[in-house]
């Protein structure tokens, strides 16, 4: 296994790995505002769990663009 | 392991490579159309069980339309509920053994933000006609041309690639987990997955319900004056 092998596989390890952290503690800040917003008033939550959703989906595209690439490399890569 | 960026091929078509994607795509196609039609051919007054199921479907989706674009659900309710419904069956025909999703795979995912990218233009010319259309991306401020125009193309493809991730990482776990372990352990990940599918058929056509009403709100606040037309 060459060099360029090697590394592609550890930097994709890495980028879903570092790239997981910061989404999960976004969505993890953006849910635990949400449960308050719906505890303090419980008539808002259809259009409160509804923004929850879109906000989370475009959270978790960061993590997804994440995962693309490290597939990228490990299945696309252009280099190998 | 496959690599979940190919495609394989079914069959031919005369000489035309038809992929498994699109294979399925065509049979979920057929599968809807065909249960719409069957199940929309003799309405009656006091429905039956099916036609009450299907009147429940169609008044949630009203409702959900409605709170979220504060707009008239009627000229939007084929194009969203179309989006939501065939993502959602999509997302779900993993169930059927042997089936891959097609949403799995780029080319349909692609297709799909593609579509939301031409109604956003569609809907929002016919709020405001084509000048109309071109002043939304004037606001708030002429400076911000070129973010908006950034903005339109990046938001297509986020769209894209959210679906494509998300149905298609469900895809790739189970297979791993089913090379790993043995009979019954992939169906909790399964289970999960089947939430993912509906969570993301979900947020998509949320996602298209916001641009869209975007749009066509702001379509509205430059008016032409020449075109009369005020469909809704």
């Amino acid at each position: 296994m060459n060099w360029l092998a090697l590394v592609s596989i550890l930097s994709a390890a890495f980028a879903v790995s570092f790239g997981a952290l910061g989404p999960a503690l976004a969505e993890g800040r953006a849910v635990a505002a949400a449960m308050e917003a719906i505890a303090r008033q419980p008539e808002a939550a259809n259009s409160i769990s509804r923004t929850l959703f879109v906000g989370l989906a475009m959270i978790e595209t960061t993590a997804i663009y994440c995962l693309v690439v490290a597939l990228l490399l490990l299945f696309a890569n252009p280099l190998l | 392991m496959r690599s979940p960026l190919e495609t394989t091929i079914a069959f031919h078509l005369g000489p035309v490579p038809i992929s498994t994607t699109v294979a399925v795509t065509w049979g979920i196609m057929a599968l809807l159309v065909g249960l719409s039609v069957l199940l929309t051919r003799r309405p009656a007054l006091v429905p039956g069980r099916p036609q009450t199921v299907v009147e429940m479907i169609v008044e949630t989706l009203d409702t959900q339309i409605g709170d979220t674009m504060k707009l008239d659900p009627a000229p939007y309710r084929a194009f969203i509920g179309t989006l939501f419904v065939f993502i959602f069956v999509a997302n779900w025909s993993s169930l059927v053994p042997g089936i891959d999703p097609p949403t799995a795979h780029l080319e349909t995912d692609a297709g799909l933000a593609l579509l939301v990218f031409v109604a956003v233009i569609w809907f929002s010319v016919r709020a405001g006609g084509v000048s109309g259309y071109l002043k939304t991306f004037a606001s708030p401020m002429p400076a911000m041309i070129p973010l908006n125009f950034v903005e339109s193309l990046t938001r297509t493809f986020s769209l894209l690639v959210r679906l494509f991730g998300n149905v298609m990482s469900g895809v790739f776990v189970i297979g791993i987990i089913l090379s790993l372990a043995g009979l019954l352990v992939p169906i909790p990940f399964m289970a999960l997955d089947l939430l993912t599918g509906a969570i993301q058929a979900y947020i998509f056509s949320v996602l298209a319900m916001v641009f869209i009403a975007g749009a066509v709100s702001e379509a509205r606040e430059h008016p032409q004056k020449k075109d009369k037309r005020t469909d809704q």
